[in-house]
């Protein structure tokens, strides 16, 4: 499978930086998860971080501050190394601790024309949601105002711009005007992710202006 | 190290007795001027002793290193001191944790312990959720190429050359963005820095290897 459409390297250095809002990072997680392009970006931006920590000014530690360290060593617990292991559901690892580990903990919420939707996070700067929209559905009217960003998990949508499947990433904003369609063959479920209404001091208005042309 | 590595790699590692020749671009980055900015500490060795005998002393070593890094990006990303301190500690104790975790094939050490540090910045300093995405499948170096674990290593070199001839504000730029201190449209100015675009394409050839071996070994 391979991704058609990626995420701008500004949002990926965003998210290196943690300067990206949850509900976005959300996305970029599950698509770095599927997609080895936007990955390698991302790791070649933690190298940089690497470059950085290895130039950094040094800072004086606490006298004791080993022997201190050695000490939470041995208080530590085995069950904190756990490795994100590869999804083998349709929903990818960094999704699933929004709801509890299994998709069947996932509560949907009907929105009405059979489409239903399950909040993963809602918060000052911005929210992200699973949409379940059955097949050939068109989308309930949403206006968004600033960045939004949807990743299909499962089936296809199409729009104005063009078709999109399961890893592919579509970016909007206030002057994208679009009416996105799911795909006739299953039900498309997606992650979708706003910003929220009316936050101007966030970073994203400003960096808006790149993706107008996506 | 990098000579370390290439001279055991070419001696060593490669049991049918044939030199491997060296790539242009691998060849460029092995330069005298690498040589003058990087540690010449072997800290992915320090690593597999930590997680293969509990090796105190390499963890010693590796913490009187990292440490006071560690502690100054913290600093520097607005931890107070005794924040700092504490979770400096914490990083640290972390990386003796998940020695067992790091693959140089993956990641430099410095790299690797960037992402551990940053990951303590994140959460206790700035208080930001930020999911990770799942990991690509561990490779032992038995199953890869060696030289991947060079290439990485070289790629850092590279890097850090690259940064350290960017003009004092451009260099600023990055560190602020890595602190949480940027205003956000320089934040779009980072991607336009001339930091090679070698980095990511040799990232990627890697990353998809992984993958496809993990697809076997499943």
């Amino acid at each position: 499978m391979k991704t058609k459409h990626h995420i701008p390297n500004e949002i990926l250095t965003a998210y290196a930086t943690g300067a990206l809002p949850e509900a976005f990072s959300i996305i970029v997680a599950c698509h770095v998860s599927m997609c080895d392009q936007c990955r390698s970006e991302v790791e070649a931006l933690d190298t940089l971080g690497g470059v950085l920590i290895d130039n950094q000014e040094i800072a004086e530690i606490n006298f004791n501050s080993f022997e201190k360290t050695m000490q939470l060593i041995s208080k530590q617990n085995k069950k904190d190394t756990e490795v994100r292991k590869t999804s083998k559901d349709i929903y990818p690892t960094p999704l699933k601790s929004y709801f509890g580990g299994s998709s069947s903990n996932i509560k949907w919420k009907s929105v009405g024309g059979g489409v239903k939707q399950s909040i993963l996070v809602n918060d000052k700067q911005a929210s992200a949601r699973l949409l379940s929209i059955p097949p050939g559905a068109q989308l309930p009217d949403h206006s968004h105002k600033g960045l939004e960003m949807t990743m299909v998990l499962q089936g296809s949508f199409s729009d104005e711009v063009d078709s999109f499947y399961r890893g592919d990433v579509e970016l909007g904003d206030d002057h994208l005007t679009h009416t996105p369609k799911a795909g006739m063959k299953e039900h498309c479920i997606c992650i979708a992710a706003t910003q929220a209404p009316l936050v101007f001091n966030s970073w994203i208005p400003k960096l808006l202006q790149p993706f107008i042309r996506i | 190290m990098i000579y370390q590595n290439n001279i055991s790699y070419e001696s060593n590692s490669n049991s049918s007795g044939a030199i491997i020749p060296r790539t242009e671009m691998e060849q460029k980055l092995v330069s005298e001027d690498i040589m003058k900015i990087t540690p010449l500490n072997n800290w992915s060795d320090c690593l597999e002793k930590i997680s293969k005998n509990k090796d105190e002393e390499a963890f010693k070593k590796l913490f009187e290193y990292f440490a006071p890094r560690v502690k100054s990006f913290l600093l520097k990303s607005g931890g107070s001191e005794n924040q700092a301190e504490e979770s400096t500690q914490e990083a640290l104790a972390t990386v003796w944790q998940k020695a067992h975790l790091f693959d140089p094939l993956k990641a430099s050490a410095s790299t690797w312990i960037f992402t551990i540090a940053r990951n303590k910045q994140l959460d206790a300093i700035r208080k930001i959720n930020r999911p990770e995405p799942e990991e690509l499948p561990w490779m032992s170096l038995e199953q890869s190429d060696a030289r991947d674990a060079i290439i990485l290593q070289e790629e850092q070199n590279s890097l850090a050359l690259a940064v350290s001839k960017l003009p004092k504000k451009q260099r600023s730029l990055i560190e602020k963005a890595f602190y949480g201190d940027l205003s956000h449209s320089e934040i779009a100015d980072i991607t336009k820095l001339p930091l090679g675009t070698v980095k990511s394409r040799i990232r990627l050839s890697i990353d998809r290897l992984r993958r496809e071996l993990g697809k076997k070994l499943q």
